[in-house]
């Protein structure tokens, strides 16, 4: 936005949250487009921490740690106790173990560019000729519901190998409320809408809290832009550096914890797929 | 806010790093850690068979000493009843000697007195001869006397 004016309090915010896609999505679903801000920033941070990850692990001694190694040692071993306190098949934890750590640690990474200054990153963009950045991953809800469907996936997977696909349909018909051909209609929806219940609450809560910390720090970064020499402006601006104090401060919890209860999650549903009703 | 082919890609891709994970994170990382408990496990049985070795080497080695005292002591026993035995013989042996040196001497002595009782007697009797030959020059023969003579000097 490069124009001569400045934007105004909407434009801002509308530029800030719109995505740099390959074509303009005019309908709410539309499968021929990508987010590639969001792919971009999801994969380099994924990537960035699993080959960190790797080369720790290629290089990990059974002596005494590095400071990095014991670091990501009690990462590991988090994530370590609470599979095993969640999923109770050694054979099922080989993978699902990995999988939250996978999820914890890029998760956090993706939350963390929450507290990059908003305007720094699509700033630089803009000087090489690119737009629209948005630099928060998890604040797209196709990269939270994408995460949380794959989860689904695989508690689909653990229901049919851990049950048989026989018992698993079984299960969909005769759980929760018992095996009588009267009840088959009410199991099935009520284990649908569970599935569906779970998968979308699982990425819409981390999303909406993404969404929502992103959108007041631009709210933030509007205080300071505010500034234009009168006396209301300068407390603006003042309240400004409050206020985005406090919120990254604040938000130093929530995208760990968001992290946190999205790999919790993960753990507890690929758990359930284990359990038979 | 729109639902777009975002979703499957970060599907895509959410797998790919969870098999990567499995593949290169996971493994090793736990090895390590285990290694580590089991090395740890190792070493605290180690710390504690080595104090028992300890605690029995420090036995063995009063009980050595122990029985090195013994020794010694029943050594210097020996050494010293041998030593007064030694003493004790020198000691017999050094009476035997000098009695047997005071019998020599005495003997010697015996024969020597006897030796110059003879000289004395034959001195005697020479001196005897020439008084009784001065006083009775002449009237007394010697060769005729002789067998009076030999007679006395016999008596002496």
């Amino acid at each position: 936005m490069a124009t001569a004016h400045a934007p105004t309090a909407s434009e801002y915010v509308s530029h800030h949250l719109t995505h740099l896609t390959n074509i303009k999505q005019t309908s709410l679903v539309d499968l021929s487009v990508i987010d590639i801000d969001s792919m971009f920033f999801s994969i380099a941070l994924g990537l960035l921490a699993v080959f960190v990850m790797a080369r720790l692990a290629a290089r990990a001694t059974a002596g005494v740690p590095g400071r990095f190694q014991a670091a990501v040692e009690i990462m590991v071993e988090m994530v370590a106790d609470q599979a095993k306190g969640i999923v109770h098949s050694p054979e099922s934890r080989k993978f699902v173990a990995p999988v939250a750590l996978t999820v914890f640690i890029w998760i956090f990474l993706m939350n963390a560019m929450d507290l990059l200054p908003v305007d720094l990153l699509p700033m630089l963009a803009a000087a090489v000729g690119i737009h629209y950045a948005r630099v928060v991953p998890t604040a797209d809800l196709n990269v939270a519901l994408g995460m949380s469907l794959a989860v689904l996936l695989i508690c689909i997977y653990y229901n049919i190998k851990i049950k048989g696909f026989g018992g698993w349909i079984h299960e969909l018909f005769t759980a929760p409320f018992g095996n009588h051909f009267l009840l088959y209609p009410i199991n099935f929806a009520m284990q649908m809408i569970e599935f569906v219940a779970k998968t979308v609450s699982h990425g819409m809560r981390l999303f909406g809290n993404m969404y929502a910390g992103e959108l007041i720090f631009m709210l933030i970064a509007m205080m300071g832009a505010a500034w234009a020499g009168t006396f209301g402006s300068g407390l603006l601006w003042v309240g400004g550096i409050f206020a985005g104090t406090i919120w990254a401060i604040f938000h130093i919890l929530i995208i760990t914890l968001q992290a946190f209860i999205f790999m919790m999650l993960t753990l507890v549903y690929i758990g359930q797929a284990h359990e038979s009703h | 806010m729109n639902l777009n082919a975002t979703l499957f890609a970060q599907l895509v891709v959410f797998f790919i790093l969870a098999w990567f994970t499995m593949k290169f994170v996971w493994p090793p990382i736990m090895k390590a850690l285990d290694e580590r408990v089991s090395k740890i496990a190792d070493g605290l049985a180690a710390a504690d068979k080595a104090k028992s070795d300890l605690a029995l080497a420090e036995r063995r080695a009063t009980d050595e000493m122990r029985k090195a005292r013994e020794s010694a002591n029943e050594l210097r026993a020996g050494a010293e009843r041998q030593g007064s035995q030694i003493l004790d013989e020198a000691r017999t042996e050094a009476a035997r000697i000098i009695a047997a040196a005071r019998t020599a001497a005495e003997g010697e002595a015996d024969v020597a007195a006897q030796r110059a009782k003879e000289v004395l007697r034959d001195q005697v009797a020479l001196l005897a001869v020439a008084g009784a030959e001065r006083i009775l020059r002449k009237e007394i023969n010697a060769a005729v006397h002789a067998d009076l003579i030999s007679q006395l000097k016999a008596e002496l």
